[in-house]
């Protein structure tokens, strides 16, 4: 099989790390080898975050360049233009419709792209996108801060990976408190 | 069993697998977890040291007792222990030593980019490159035996893409340790490096240098895998697996020991290879070592890059551009238009922006230093001048106050960055008599990489209670009679104590005191304007918190958008509403 390259892209705080912990080791339990890479350290202020996830049958490189991924995640509008590079061109891209305006525009210097831009961007750049009210859903189910998880139902769709992989993944990676909770988020975001 | 595990995360394993009894280190991206993971496991002791020259001094101690030992650092880390480095290769040990080395090829988090690989070469030692997290495991049991079978100190080196990359790892069980305290195996003719006895080391250095030479042709992870022979593409640490990617059909030297290089093994695969191509991140080190021995090098660093990090698509590139494959990946041009970017900023309630917002006030010139409140070097605070790396603050004020410009020169230091590298510049400034003001920027933890404990924050890295380092008291014992300690986030407490400390004309030492907003429970308080009030002023928008945003309701004398608070970012830290001058910021009554 040929490697499959994921890339989620947030705002530091958003989940963005859990998310791609899940999906790799959900990588894992259906059969691939699978690699993960991402940055730490300064950029975690507040700042952009990245993480590339791939899976295949022999993975080398822990990241790819720009033109290589075939699924991008974004937890935010505005990353999500900010990555579209990454996409192939026949790429799927999934995008919470969150906006986190950066100090650039709270301040007041700068404006938040558009929805009509964002659209148009998205249009050009994948051959499917899906912008998800992932944060409405996890909200509904009574905290934002399962919006991975409901983001991670809407991939889910495009991957034949068996949703009990996906489930059991995330039910070791969440605390015991809220599995429940997640495992609606996740179905929450396969019905997306 | 196989589980996925970053870079670092197998280093800890193959520490615990291997037998180390003692591990140290100061943290530092990319290799803070090496110890954060260490510590999980039974049987090592683990400690965050000072700094990373006492991280690798104590670590030759544990060795000199005769027992497996690691220290870990990222790649500036290794400047800072470099001494120890080099009188650690004159000695050997008893026991067993490996430096991990994390470079930041691409600095992600870093002030320079290096290539410790010049260390090795520099002090006569071996280094191994793991491409992956398995070897990353590997490689410490095998450099451990390597150090012990050849009385050197081993370095591992790793970058950042190695560090903070997961991949498959077959776990295994700890190797057997017993506890045997031996008497100190006495040596002192090797163990002290006075003139007359380094003298004598130097050619055993030598000598051992030939040995890894010999033994570097058989390391099995120096590695001929033979495909196409028309392209032999020879290839260290991860930009083996980028190679891999672009060169899927090439025959591959993969070299998992970087120094010394295994020169026959390196002549006879470029006198089977057709192309010879040299594909290293950073300086060409493996290439230049190649031309030196005659083998002709048909692309290396003309085409690839030597500045930055290499990813897969950067290494296509290149090949595409020496003619070494047939096409690129197309990278999509999409007219997203200008975007606004996204930097990392201070958090909203840091103690850190008041003390800056204040210099930038008085016009002084700030030395500053490393941690997060580097990030007061950009927009929206922009309010230091100088930077440079671990404790460089407090002497570069010196310098500047004794050479003499018209603005007074002041040095901002963190807590756990003075008790690292502070320490000789703080005691140069009162024994030489500057007039610097050295602000103390005292959070109680070691922010940046993860909140760390260190010397005055009462606890160890293994969670013991201990002795509480004391900057005042270490001030007044170095001879500085102006110490001054306040709250920083009480602006009129601030700008006194900064006006008398540089009023006085003397050595002095300002200590701001307050917890990392990561220190609390919850947050303390939450503040709002009242849109009656503000007048726009913008007043409030020069501390450069990013909880205050643009409001839609515009003043209508100035036409200018008032105020508002983002009520999630918002910590209540209350410094808008001490500079606010229309009394329009308040806290939220609960």
């Amino acid at each position: 099989m040929k490697t499959t390259n994921f890339a989620l892209v947030g705002v530091g705080g958003q989940g963005v790390l859990l998310a791609s912990d899940i999906l790799a080791e959900v990588g894992v339990r259906a059969g691939f080898d699978v690699k993960k890479s991402e940055v730490h350290g300064m950029a975690q202020r507040g700042g952009s975050v990245l993480s590339q996830v791939r899976w295949g049958d022999k993975v080398y490189a822990p990241l790819v360049g720009k033109g290589e991924i075939d699924f991008l995640v974004s937890f935010e509008l505005l990353e999500g233009l900010r990555c579209l590079e990454f996409l192939k061109k026949e790429g799927i891209a999934i995008v919470n419709d969150q906006r986190l305006p950066p100090l650039a525009v709270s301040s007041g210097g700068m404006e938040y792209p558009s929805q009509e831009r964002i659209d148009k961007a998205l249009s050009q750049a994948s051959k499917e996108y899906h912008i998800v009210p992932a944060l409405a859903k996890a909200q509904e189910l009574g905290t934002e801060r399962a919006t991975n998880v409901v983001l991670l139902g809407a991939l889910s769709n495009h991957l034949d990976v068996a949703e009990e992989h996906w489930l059991k993944v995330v039910e070791e990676r969440v605390p015991k408190k809220y599995i429940e909770l997640n495992r609606k988020a996740f179905a929450a975001g396969r019905g997306l | 069993m196989k589980v996925l595990l970053s870079g670092n995360e197998a280093v800890a394993r193959g520490a615990y697998e291997s037998g180390v009894v003692f591990a140290s280190a100061y943290p530092g991206t990319p290799s803070t977890e090496i110890l954060e993971n260490i510590v999980q496991y039974e049987g090592i002791y683990a400690e965050w040291s000072p700094n990373e020259k006492v991280a690798l001094d104590a670590a030759i101690g544990a060795a000199y007792a005769g027992k497996r030992a690691l220290a870990a650092m990222k790649h500036v880390g290794l400047n800072v222990a470099a001494e120890a480095l080099f009188y650690s290769s004159h000695t050997g040990f008893d026991g067993g030593l490996v430096i991990i080395s994390a470079d930041d090829p691409g600095m992600h988090s870093s002030q320079n980019e290096q290539d410790n690989r010049h260390y090795a070469k520099f002090a006569k030692v071996p280094m191994l490159e793991p491409t992956d997290s398995q070897e990353a495991k590997d490689f410490v049991g095998l450099g451990l035996e390597i150090s012990e079978k050849f009385d050197t100190p081993v370095l591992l080196r790793l970058s950042t893409r190695i560090c903070h990359s997961n991949g498959l790892v077959e776990l295994g069980e700890r190797k057997t340790i017993k506890d045997d305290r031996k008497p100190f195996a006495r040596n002192p003719t090797k163990y002290c490096m006075i003139p007359g006895f380094a003298r004598r080391r130097h050619p055993v250095m030598e000598q051992r240098l030939k040995d890894l030479a010999e033994y570097a042709e058989t390391f099995p992870y120096n590695k001929v895998e033979w495909g196409d022979r028309s392209l032999g593409l020879v290839a260290n640490g991860v930009s083996y697996q980028y190679a891999r990617e672009v060169f899927p059909d090439a025959s591959f030297l993969r070299l998992g020991m970087s120094w010394p290089l295994p020169e026959k093994l390196i002549r006879d695969f470029a006198s089977k290879a057709g192309k010879v191509v040299v594909v290293e991140e950073l300086d060409p080190f493996l290439e230049e070592h190649l031309m030196m021995m005659g083998v002709e090098v048909a692309a290396g660093k003309d085409f690839f890059p030597i500045v930055g990090e290499f990813n897969p698509g950067i290494v296509r590139d290149a090949a595409y551009e020496a003619g070494l494959v047939d096409e690129t990946v197309e990278v999509q041009k999409i007219d997203v238009g200008e975007l606004p970017p996204r930097p990392p900023v201070l958090c909203a309630g840091c103690p850190h922006r008041p003390v800056y917002y204040m210099l930038k006030k008085y016009g002084l010139v700030v030395d500053s230093d490393i941690g997060c409140y580097a990030l007061a070097v950009l927009p929206p605070i922009a309010t230091t001048d100088t930077l440079g790396c671990m404790g460089a603050s407090i002497g570069v004020a010196h310098g500047i106050n004794k050479a003499g410009v018209e603005e007074r020169a002041v040095a901002t230091i963190g807590d756990s960055t003075l008790w690292h590298a502070g320490m000789p510049g703080l005691l140069n400034v009162v024994y030489n008599k500057s007039n610097t003001v050295t602000i103390i920027l005292d959070n109680l933890t070691t922010a940046m990489t993860g909140h760390q404990p260190h010397p005055s924050t009462g606890r160890t890295l293994m969670g013991a209670e201990t002795a509480k380092g004391d900057f005042e008291a270490l001030a007044r014992a170095m001879g500085y009679g102006e110490v001054r300690t306040v709250d920083p986030l009480n602006l009129k407490e601030l700008e006194e104590a900064l006006k008398a400390s540089l009023d006085s004309n003397k050595p002095a030492v300002v200590v701001t005191r307050s917890p990392c907003i990561f220190m609390y429970d919850e947050r303390p308080a939450l503040h709002y304007v009242d849109l009656e009030r503000c007048n726009a002023c913008d007043r409030c928008f020069e501390i450069g918190c990013p909880a205050i945003i643009r409001s839609d309701e515009i003043h209508a004398k100035s036409g200018n958008a008032k105020a508002e608070i983002n009520s999630i970012l918002c910590f209540g830290c209350a410094v808008c509403e001490q500079v606010c001058a229309r009394n329009a910021i308040h806290m939220v009554e609960e």
